[in-house]
């Protein structure tokens, strides 16, 4: 907890970086948002949205986008590799994963103030946005708002754990950031994607990041499944960088590099 | 200056190609990236036949001429958006101490072939758009001027996003909403956007005027929001115009350039 | 070579006014080798930035090489070279020679001119085993010769460096003395250098100015330095006694210009 914080304060030093993503973010959801009612008025009540849910779904992916770090990055891992200093940290007495995980909360917390709100403000005024229903929809949308970033960590911390095999980790980055604006719902909403490709789409780690906490957000999905559902791809990328930490533990301390 | 930067691109480039790997993961990655743009379109058009008025044909045309210009600028100046990053490491000031526009040393300063991967996918997606329509041989001239006048207009707005990380040193990313959002903007038919939005990126930031416009002219369709017939033929005039302003304002920001640290 | 007439700049941060350098003036000839001291903050590298046209003055009027730095910055390029002891002007992962190939590209020296003055100062900076290296892979020292290298590699008539002998140990400090002695002494490039360490001061500069608070607070030789102390002073000793002093009483009024006999006025 006491990490959560401590990484809450360390990004709000970054508040100029922060307001320019807020800014960058707004312009970019209202520019989608027009795409998106250009495609609803052709097609109304596509894939089960109406207008309002799809200009409400671009401006929360948009805040999505800060504190999932949908673009990639957000953790000083990989820089920390490259510099050897990673040694250190993977001796010290507390875990590297979930050391990393309490910073990274603690800056999704504060991204979520500084990046999220103000686009979703901007896109309330501009357009109008729905709220959810009422507080148990507001909760399940907390809690999956949530495991959305604890998913996002995960996938992330893997990608940035590979710098200690990979040798040009750029390119790694730039196809986990396609994967990840593609298939998580940034771009458009998965329920439009046609037939298997929303199929798969659907069932893959990335849409746990946006397509399903902003569902829950619009009350299009039962919460129980779309909850599990974010659970237990946590839980896959979660064990899964806890095997690459160990293997990595092993090469970097005992094998020197 | 045109032999400078030449000169400097190809030492650039025997550089990079010192890795090969890395070179050709990069470009097939740049590759990739922009080809994602286009998959949105086509889930677009997996769930309409037209967007805006327009058919999936005439929205690939105007994706492909706003994306050639985008990339051409990006390619060519596109680190100029780097500038934030040399004025915190202290590199400007060395760029400041040699004989060569600074202009001219950012834009070339690790310059990056990989990015012809995205001038290639744009390319491309244009091909396939024009085998698609069917523009008339009397209106084709317009499509090499206006990806001509589109490059310069995005130059000018990554020098105009440079020369403002003079004053926004913290905050870099304010500008790439006026760069990427201006090339995002551009992607689509402007006839999705509203009239406001229309008017100011005709009339104040003349963004329309790189596929636009022009486009209008090349597709012989109407203007959606009936502005003059003769705006369509404004392209190189506009694109002098941001140049210029973007000349000035490039120059005010090395007047009022700090140098950092000791 | 050098004019500098009632110079200043000021900075804003937050509503408060800095004046980094104020009404300095000074000046410098041709075949000068002069030190250049003053203590942190006192306003060298700003100085030094107003002449290399990195930062345009406030006030003042301010000649280089017959150029106002910062309105004919690309031209004055030619004229001077620079050297930061603090950063590279190098590439940091191009090897040495790659570095010093982009340098001739963006001077324009030719390629005959570039050979030959490049084995000329290879062999006065011993720089040769090192020329495929990249830059960040060189020791301090290694890096300093590679940087004195690249900022001479278009001949120019001014060197000016900025503490280019900082974190040197005594083996590099010796050889970068000795080539900029030689190189003052037998090309009569006039050279400025700002500096901590006074062992420098001693051993390569005829003459010394000391900067504090944005102003000259002493003009003159060596051995004017050190008779502001009664009796027989080190440098150090008298450089201290100015610090001090001038800190007692901010406000000194600027001495008579450079070309006068030496003057104290603290």
């Amino acid at each position: 907890m006491r990490l959560i914080g401590y990484g809450f304060r360390r990004h709000a030093t970054y508040w100029a970086a922060a307001a320019a993503g807020a800014f960058t973010n707004t312009v970019f959801g209202i520019l989608r948002a027009y795409v998106l009612i250009a495609l609803w008025q052709a097609r109304p009540g596509l894939g089960g949205y109406g207008v309002v849910e799809a200009v409400t779904f671009c401006f929360l992916t948009q805040a999505y986008i800060g504190p999932m770090q949908v673009f990639g990055g957000g953790l000083d891992l990989p820089q920390r590799i490259r510099t050897g200093d990673v040694a250190l940290d993977l001796v010290r007495p507390a875990s590297l994963q979930l050391w990393s995980l309490s910073e990274d909360l603690g800056r999704a917390a504060y991204l979520f103030v500084a990046r999220s709100v103000p686009p979703a403000l901007v896109g309330a005024l501009l357009f109008g946005i729905v709220l959810p229903p009422g507080p148990a929809t507001w909760a399940a949308f907390m809690v999956s708002f949530v495991l959305g970033v604890v998913v996002s960590f995960g996938w992330r911390y893997l990608v940035a754990l590979a710098t200690c095999w990979v040798i040009d980790d750029r390119g790694l980055s730039v196809l986990s950031m396609i994967l990840t604006t593609f298939f998580s719902g940034l771009m458009l909403p998965l329920v439009i994607f046609p037939g298997w490709l929303g199929t798969l789409a659907r069932a893959l780690p990335w849409s746990a990041m946006v397509q399903v906490p902003a569902d829950v957000y619009l009350g299009k999905t039962p919460v129980a499944g779309a909850l599990a559902f974010q659970a237990f791809w946590a839980a896959v990328l979660l064990g899964a960088g806890a095997l690459a930490t160990a293997a990595a533990r092993r090469k970097v301390v005992i094998q020197g590099g | 200056m045109v032999r400078t930067y030449l000169l400097l691109v190809w030492a650039w480039t025997r550089a990079a190609a010192q890795y090969p790997v890395s070179f050709a993961l990069m470009t097939v990655g740049g590759f990739v990236a922009s080809g994602l743009d286009v998959a949105v379109i086509w889930v677009i058009f997996t769930n309409t036949t037209s967007l805006g008025g327009f058919d999936l044909g005439e929205v690939m045309f105007l994706y492909g001429t706003a994306c050639l210009s985008f990339a051409m600028a990006d390619l060519l100046f596109g680190n100029v958006d780097r500038i934030s990053q040399h004025i915190r490491a202290g590199t400007f000031d060395t760029m400041l101490i040699r004989p060569v526009s600074p202009f001219v040393q950012i834009a070339t300063e690790r310059f990056v072939p990989h990015r012809i991967g995205k001038v290639i996918q744009a390319a491309a997606v244009l091909v396939f758009a024009l085998a698609r329509l069917d523009v008339s041989d009397g209106r084709a001239w317009m499509i090499p001027v206006m990806i001509a006048s589109g490059t310069v207009i995005f130059t000018a707005l990554w020098a105009l996003g440079g020369a403002a990380q003079f004053l926004l040193t913290d905050a870099p990313e304010v500008a790439n909403a006026f760069t990427y959002g201006g090339a995002t903007l551009m992607q689509y038919p402007l006839s999705v956007y509203g009239g406001e939005l229309v008017r100011g990126v005709t009339y104040v930031l003349p963004l329309a005027f790189v596929n636009w416009q022009p486009g209008l002219y090349v597709l012989d369709r109407e203007d959606p929001f009936g502005l003059p017939y003769w705006l369509r033929f404004l392209s190189p005039a506009a694109a002098a115009a941001m140049a210029l302003v973007a000349a000035l304002a490039w120059r005010t920001g090395i007047r009022h350039y700090r140098s950092t640290g000791s | 070579m050098i004019e500098v007439d009632r110079l200043g700049r000021t900075f804003k941060v937050r509503g408060t006014v800095t004046h980094a350098v104020q009404d300095l003036s000074f000046g410098v000839e041709a075949g000068e080798f002069v030190g250049y001291l003053g203590p942190n903050g006192a306003g060298k590298s700003t100085t030094i930035k107003m002449l290399t046209g990195i930062l345009a003055p406030t006030s003042g009027r301010l000649r280089v090489a017959g150029l106002d730095p910062s309105r004919r910055r690309t031209a004055l390029a030619r004229k001077i070279g620079v050297v930061f002891g603090q950063r590279t002007t190098l590439w940091w992962d191009l090897p040495l020679k790659d570095s010093f190939e982009l340098i001739r590209l963006l001077y324009k020296v030719d390629r005959g001119a570039f050979r030959r003055r490049l084995d000329e100062l290879c062999a006065l900076l011993d720089i040769g085993d090192f020329l495929a290296t990249p830059v960040r892979q060189l020791s301090l020292g290694q890096r300093m010769r590679g940087d004195i290298t690249a900022a001479l590699l278009h001949d120019p008539p001014i060197l000016v460096l900025d503490e280019p002998t900082i974190g040197l140990d005594v083996v590099s400090k010796a050889g970068v003395r000795d080539f900029l002695r030689r190189l003052n002494a037998e090309n009569g490039t006039t050279i400025l250098l700002t500096t901590h360490d006074l062992g420098d001061v001693e051993r390569l500069c005829r003459r010394v100015m000391l900067i504090d608070h944005g102003r000259l607070a002493f003009d003159g030789t060596v051995a004017d330095l050190r008779a502001i102390v009664p009796g027989e002073a080190s440098i150090e000793e008298a450089v201290t006694h100015l610090y001090l002093s001038s800190r007692r009483s901010p406000r000194t009024p600027p001495p008579r210009p450079a070309q006068d006999p030496p003057s104290v006025t603290a």
